[in-house]
């Protein structure tokens, strides 16, 4: 792999993972619905941001992850239990250790106040201040690379720095545990030859009792002589790992005289060879009997695991499913070529289409082979860029809970359907609009404590976050089981900012869409989350721009459900190929309601030229794409054959008006912006089979731009038609 | 001969840390998520010397010590715990479980290439 991804890199996307299992754990134990596993896997979740922090020398994400790490090893074992409040805490130090990765993540100063309340917080759910011993702790951790803990030995210690040459005599007996453990005595002597010039000696004092000879049991013991420029520092660390494992007595011996090892050391030389062989027997048959018992062991760990999943119902505790992490612009040269590949597919088609072969033709059956597999490529393409709106649900729980603590309410998030896939730029710029609506929920839809119990309701109010597939685009709606709009204020607000002309009399329908208005707010107070200068219609903006439409229902006494409609990707469209002065166009048809023959004295003339269609007992503007577009035209033309019922987020509904309809077809999104920038009226191009470029319109600022220009005219005229909406 | 490593944690970024700073001293690094896959990476493919973290699903790093002490030829194999825990107390249980050593995290290149070669005798 050439495009390697740093590892820097690697812990923040390993990081927003643990973060999300984090948040997954501490749902569950807030459920009430844990076991130990769910406490062991939020606890390694922050023990590895920690892990990985510290690699990166993040000091205030590895302090903080630290101190949380404590609370949660407290529960874990049990020392802790679950109350409320520490379950709260835990949350919102989820929370801030979210914001503390980010902070990392874009090398941002953290907010240290903020940081120290959280800690203050946590430390609260211990009981007690930490420690000296656990600030010790944490000191230890950020600093030290490798702990080199100074044995507490007896002799002289030499804190000289640089000091010359100096002799240390060192008796040196391993236990068995030594080499159980996987030392080697030899590597101990090898290191300490690396610090200066070693002179052993073997203590074989201990060989001497052969009738109760054990062979398991060390018999050797060595006394260097070491004589060294080192610190006595340097011969510590050599022994680090066997403290404990061996007799050792380390001693400066610059004086002439030495410590002597043992008493007596007189060995029979026949003793020295016979135990050796006997190590030798016992060690081969050992061998023999043991080597297949750790296979077999490990099948059984294997076995276990796999039936694992089905015991703990633990997703967690499952191996991860095999990934391949790409480069994203790998991804996107894919799905380009692939686009390619689609275009030139209904080229070829409908080249064969025009020879006007027999249907059952060879070239004919291929060709459709041909679409089939394009179409099979397509879509397994697109299903790469395809990521579940899980963690982007996972991030509305936190706002819930910052909104309802805020506005001193109850609240919690119900979600549904958190595995349904959308493109990726979608689930991404959709964490914003999807934030201020969660938070307005909470806020605007939700009622107070007091006014729910008056209702009769539960105390804390739910906001259900769902997901769902309907034919070729995702459904997102947010409902919350407040009070439902006031429709009365919405009204008088509207009117009061001029919003609304005084007497138009707009349906229910009419009233709730009034909310998407740029500039309107219906709190009464300017709460801490409200009056951000934010309001729904940015929200509708922001979901418009992404190929989607937002709409709300609402039901007074139960509650406000707002309902986001989005495409499932963005690089491809289905299209209505339409002709509009002579040019070929598309429209996107998601915004197209029906198409419309309309009948005889169905479509009304007002003025010189607007025109207006009365279907179904309402009157709906007529919009001239082409006039719409600049094309200059005779003021009236013939009645359309047909016309476009469109919806729009502004207008409500139009009618848009087109030389010609051809058909339907999914078209490949081309953008503009690179090469021509924004242009009003025009979302996009796609390339036709035919090979002609054809531009994909943007119903909703084609009539935009329409029906302003048509109210201004009305409102110079002095008509006031109570069908119209005239926009700020 | 090429000293060959095996590397045991549960968290992508330390393995990679890991494999990266051994086979830049010109070990042989494999590794593995978690316990389980460790002992079974350790079967097939014995290697000089463990590195293993303790916290991990499945099978932590006691267990994966306790399964390679617990009995075959290379039972004497060293085991060194990479934890991020630096209270004394940790390191005797790890010692006391049958590791050969300690690398706290977060550890730095030349200090864990050190250790390596302390355990194994590899030289430099």
């Amino acid at each position: 792999m050439s495009a390697q991804i740093s590892i820097r890199d690697m812990f923040f996307e390993e990081s927003e993972e643990l973060l999300e299992a984090l948040a997954e754990g501490l749902a569950l134990m807030s459920s009430g619905s844990h076991n130990d596993e769910t406490v062991n896997a939020v606890f390694r979740a922050v023990h590895s941001i920690k892990g990985g922090a510290g690699a990166f020398k993040l000091a205030a994400l590895v302090g903080f992850a630290h101190r949380f790490e404590t609370v949660l090893d407290e529960l874990r074992s049990h020392r802790l239990d679950l109350e409320p409040e520490v379950m709260h805490t835990l949350q919102r130090s989820a929370d801030h250790l979210t914001d503390l990765v980010e902070d990392a993540r874009n090398g941002d100063d953290t907010d240290t106040g903020q940081t120290a309340e959280f800690l203050a917080a946590l430390d609260a759910c211990l009981g007690s201040p930490p420690s000296a011993e656990a600030a010790d702790d944490d000191a230890g951790f950020a600093f030290a690379a490798i702990s080199m803990d100074l044995l507490d030995l007896d002799g002289p210690t030499d804190s000289d720095v640089g000091a010359p040459e100096q002799n240390f005599t060192i008796l040196f007996r391993p236990h068995s545990a030594l080499f159980t453990n996987g030392h080697d005595p030899a590597l101990l002597i090898a290191a300490l030859a690396d610090l200066g010039t070693v002179t052993t000696e073997l203590d074989l004092s201990r060989l001497r009792d052969v009738s109760s000879f054990d062979p398991t049991e060390p018999k050797l013991g060595w006394m260097i002589r070491l004589s060294t420029l080192a610190e006595r520092a340097a011969i510590d660390e050599v022994f680090e790992f066997v403290e404990g494992l061996c007799d050792l007595h380390i001693a400066v011996s610059n004086s002439v005289e030495e410590p002597s090892l043992q008493p007596e050391i007189s060995i029979d030389p026949e003793l020295e060879i016979r135990p050796v062989t006997v190590f030798a027997e016992s060690g081969t048959e050992g061998i023999a009997l043991e080597k297949t018992e750790i296979r077999s062991n490990v099948r059984q760990q294997i076995a276990a695991r796999e039936d694992g999943p089905g015991e703990s119902g633990n997703t967690e505790a499952r191996g991860p499913k095999p990934t391949l992490r790409v480069d994203l612009d790998r991804v996107d040269r894919l799905i380009n070529a692939v686009g390619e590949l689609i275009i030139n597919q209904s080229m070829i088609a409908q080249r064969v289409q025009e020879l006007r072969l027999a249907t059952d033709a060879d070239v004919v059956t291929h060709v459709e082979d041909y679409r089939l597999l394009a179409r099979d490529i397509q879509e397994a393409v697109m299903a790469i860029r395809a990521q579940p709106v899980k963690p982007l649900f996972q991030r509305m729980s936190r706002i819930v809970r910052e909104a309802a603590d805020s506005t001193g309410k109850n609240a919690r998030l119900v979600t549904h359907g958190e595995g349904a896939e959308v493109d990726k730029t979608v689930v991404e710029r959709l964490a914003d609009p999807l934030t201020h609506m969660i938070r307005n929920a909470v806020d605007h839809g939700l009622e107070s404590i007091e006014a729910r119990i008056a209702a009769g309701k539960d105390p804390c109010g739910t906001i259900h976050l769902s997901a769902a597939h309907r034919s070729g685009a995702v459904i997102i709606t947010i409902r919350d089981d407040g009070a439902g709009l006031n429709r009365r204020k919405i009204l008088e607000i509207a009117r009061n900012k001029n919003l609304i002309s005084p007497e138009a009399e707009p349906s229910d329908s009419e009233i709730d869409a009034l909310l998407f208005l740029p500039g309107f707010s219906t709190a009464s107070t300017v709460s801490n989350l409200s009056g951000r200068g934010v309001g729904l219609d940015v929200v509708r903006n922001a979901v418009t721009t992404l190929g989607g439409r937002v709409t709300i229902a609402s039901t007074p006494g139960h509650g406000t459900e707002f309902t986001i409609s989005l495409p499932l990707t963005l690089a491809v469209l289905d299209g209505m190929v339409v002709s509009v002065a002579g040019q070929i166009m598309v429209i996107p048809i998601t915004s197209i309601l029906e198409t419309i023959r309309p009948g005889d004295g169905d479509l009304h003339i007002i003025g010189t030229s607007d025109r207006l269609l009365l279907i179904r007992g309402k009157f709906i503007p007529v919009v001239d794409v082409a006039q719409g577009l600049g094309f200059v035209r005779p003021p009236l033309l013939p009645a359309p054959d047909t016309l476009l019922l469109v919806e729009t987020e502004n207008q409500g509904q139009c009618a848009l008006m087109v030389d010609r309809v051809f058909d339907q077809r999914q078209v490949v999104i081309k953008a503009l912006d690179t090469n021509y920038g924004a242009v009003p009226g025009v979302s996009a191009a796609t390339v036709l089979g035919d090979g002609q470029i054809a531009l994909i319109l943007d119903p909703e600022a084609i009539a935009n731009n329409r029906v302003q220009q048509t109210a201004e005219h009305w409102s110079s005229a002095k008509l006031n038609e109570g069908k119209s909406l005239a926009v700020a | 001969m090429t000293i060959k490593v095996l590397a045991i944690d549960d968290s992508r970024t330390i393995r990679s840390l890991v494999q990266k700073v051994m086979e830049e001293a010109g070990f042989e690094c494999a590794l593995a998520d978690d316990g389980v896959q460790g002992v079974a990476r350790f079967v097939e493919n014995p290697p000089d010397v463990v590195i293993t973290d303790i916290n991990m699903p499945n099978m932590d790093g006691y267990g994966v010590i306790a399964a390679i002490r617990g009995g075959s030829v290379h039972r004497n194999v060293p085991i060194l715990v990479l934890t991020t825990e630096s209270a004394p107390h940790l390191k005797a249980r790890a010692r006391d479980a049958g590791a050969t050593g300690w690398i706290v995290k977060p550890f730095d290149d030349v200090a864990i290439v050190s250790v390596v070669r302390r355990v194994t005798g590899a030289r430099a």
